[in-house]
């Protein structure tokens, strides 16, 4: 069954008869970003406006693979269950030099973590899950469609937004505006900013298919690529599993192709047809891309913030731009929080700019790299390809350098100032590691949303003002205590140590001797009081 | 020939290989891969690996 795009309704905004109150944060987009950030602003009680120039979820499905990391996001921010029921798990790659099967992994997660690896799921469904999910928060997300932001001036003290609707134009005002406003964004262009990287010159077609019969001849769910597919003479092909029987097809179709005429279906049938064979199957949507790896120098002008593709846009092999969106929400979110409820001074939304775009470099760099791969520029490089390839058959080395798109992983924060450094397993500025406590609490659901400090095992943890405290495998404490499920707990984070968690999951600090002097410090500095002054 | 050396530097590495060649004709990439060949040769140094790697690599030769 085709995906039912049921249009959201559109209500006239109060602005239109009458001025607004000012609004804390306006968010500009109701893409995945937008709508993350509108739940995650509420859950931590700040008010929100959302615009949006639409009225549907995302049409035809962009992104379907979502990252570990991003379930987690989600899971703080209450959808992450839903979309690991509804999502297609898969576990099996093969990879494909023309006929032959040059390898197969299987990535069967390590047990102990609540999220897989990375899960299958339509753009428009977890647009959907997302939407259902602002609807909890009547008092507190305020989503408007169809009414789309034409203009905007920073007033130094706070944001006005000229909007247009169905009904005319209004002014709103917000003390902060996060522009979510997708890849083109137009706040961006308005601004006048630069929006520079590299642009490849390949043409991809994009396909989504229902079919029944399953061309993987299991039931499993795997994913297959290929480099010089004998189906397409082109340079590569993937095949990934979705719920619903929907399957992504994705064929490179060469530099010099006409994208109009060959995302028409007298040209894409045949191709899939030439790839399945005789099951049937059913055209859901269909798309011919080009990419580029391009970002924001600054995602923070004043009172102006980006975030998701506004701010970057990668190619799409390693999964990387909406994944590295949501963490983007996950870095800002309790940062825009602390400074609208005045708990924290508004350079703190600076570490939000220098901690993203460190890792949005890292996101450009695998992703063109394994665009790179996947269109030699040259004969020579061309040449190396297909002798890596060869080689990958025997030796192992070769088949690590095959590079079809490295998985979006969590970016790490170490080194940058607001965490602490110390020599801990886990080292300050990564994320946090899973694990499975008793009575089906995972460390994730312990954690996540606010300051706290773990203690993992015999560590005496002091009691400061704004942080929370947790324990795990201690004797009763007057804080919650947890035991772990097999140790496992233990043995990531290792034992008789406390750990500093921000709000977005992050480890800030760790102590082996967590004085209140210590941990107050710490506490300090990942608020963005860098010089410690308590 | 089963180890694999370059791990997770293996992606910067054939990056830096590729810009290595960036810009030559086909003719000076041939050069080039000839140079970094004996040089590899020199730097690993062992002669009986190297014979072992010569016809490692011959074994693949287009048929
Ligand atoms: C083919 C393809 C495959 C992809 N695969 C993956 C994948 O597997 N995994 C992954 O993580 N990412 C993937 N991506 C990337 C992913 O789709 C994007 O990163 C993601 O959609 C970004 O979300 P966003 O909310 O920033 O922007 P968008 O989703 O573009 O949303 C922007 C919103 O802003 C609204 N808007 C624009 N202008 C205005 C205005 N003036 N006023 C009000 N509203 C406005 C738009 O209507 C839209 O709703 C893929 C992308 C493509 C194209």
């Amino acid at each position: 069954m085709p995906y039912d795009y049921k249009p959201f309704p559109y209500i006239a905004p109060p602005g239109l008869t009458g001025p607004e109150p000012r609004h804390a944060v306006a968010i500009i987009g109701a893409g995945p970003i937008g709508l993350a950030l509108a739940i995650d602003l509420a859950t931590k009680g700040v008010s929100n406006v959302v615009l949006d120039d639409n009225n549907v979820v995302s049409v035809g499905s962009r992104a379907i693979c979502w990252a570990k990391r991003t379930l987690e996001i989600f899971d703080r921010l209450g959808v992450g269950e839903r979309m690991l029921a509804k999502g297609v798990t898969w576990q099996v790659g093969r990879l494909f030099y023309g006929a032959d099967e040059v390898y197969a992994f299987d990535l069967l997660p390590e047990d102990g973590h609540k999220y897989p690896a990375f899960i299958n799921l339509q753009q428009y469904y977890v647009e959907e899950y997302l939407i259902d999910r602002a609807r909890d928060f009547p008092d507190l997300i305020d989503l408007r469609f169809k009414n789309a932001v034409t203009d905007h001036q920073d007033r130094g003290d706070h944001v006005a937004l000229m909007v247009e609707t169905p009904d005319g134009s209004y002014q709103l005002e917000a003390q902060y505006c996060v522009a979510c406003d997708g890849a083109g964004s137009p706040t961006r262009k308005r601004m006048g900013l630069a929006f520079e990287g590299q642009t490849f010159d390949e043409h991809f077609l994009i396909a989504d298919v229902e079919m029944d019969d399953s061309p993987f001849g299991t039931d499993t769910p795997e994913r297959w690529f290929w480099f010089e597919p004998p189906f397409h003479n082109g340079q590569s092909a993937l095949l990934h599993r979705q719920p619903d029987n929907i399957y992504r097809i994705d064929l490179q179709l060469g530099p010099e192709t006409d994208p109009k005429s060959e995302a028409t279906e007298e040209k894409v049938i045949p191709r899939i047809r030439a790839m399945v064979g005789d099951r049937p199957f059913r055209l859901d949507w269909m798309s011919v891309y080009k990419f580029r790896c391009a970002k924001l120098d600054q995602f923070v002008h004043g009172r102006m913030i980006f975030a998701g593709d506004s701010a970057h846009v990668v190619s799409p092999f390693g999964a990387r731009g909406g994944n590295g969106g949501i963490q983007d929400v996950d870095n800002l979110g309790w940062k825009l929080a602390r400074v609208v409820q005045g708990q924290s001074d508004a350079s703190l939304l600076d570490s939000y700019d220098q901690e993203r775009r460190h890792c949005c470099d890292e996101n450009i760099l695998n992703s063109s790299r394994a665009t790179n791969f996947m269109t030699p520029k040259s004969p020579i490089e061309a040449l190396f390809r297909q002798e890596v390839l060869r080689l990958a058959h025997d030796m192992p080395f070769a088949r690590r350098l095959i590079n079809s798109g490295r998985l979006s992983m969590p970016g790490s924060l170490a080194g940058l100032p607001l965490q602490t450094a110390n020599t801990a397993p886990i080292r300050p500025g990564t994320a946090i590691m899973d694990a499975p406590l008793a009575n089906h609490v995972w460390l994730l659901d312990a954690v996540q949303g606010r300051f706290v400090l773990t203690g993992f095992g015999n560590v005496a943890l002091p009691d400061i003002d704004g942080i929370d405290r947790i324990g795990i495998e201690q004797a009763a404490q007057n804080y919650p205590v947890y035991d772990a499920i097999d140790n496992l707990a233990l043995d990531r984070y290792g034992a008789d140590i406390a750990y500093l968690f921000r709000p977005d999951g992050h480890v800030a600090a760790a102590f082996f001797d967590p004085t209140p002097q210590a941990v107050a410090k710490a506490y300090a500095r990942a608020c963005g009081k860098i010089d410690g002054d308590v | 020939m089963q180890n694999d050396n370059l791990g997770v530097e293996g992606d910067g590495i054939y990056a830096a290989l590729m810009a290595a060649h960036q810009g030559l004709t086909e003719a000076e990439s041939h050069a080039l891969n000839a140079r970094l060949v004996l040089i590899m040769a020199n730097e690993i140094g062992d002669g009986q690996k190297l014979k072992t790697i010569f016809s490692t690599a011959g074994q693949y030769a287009e048929t």
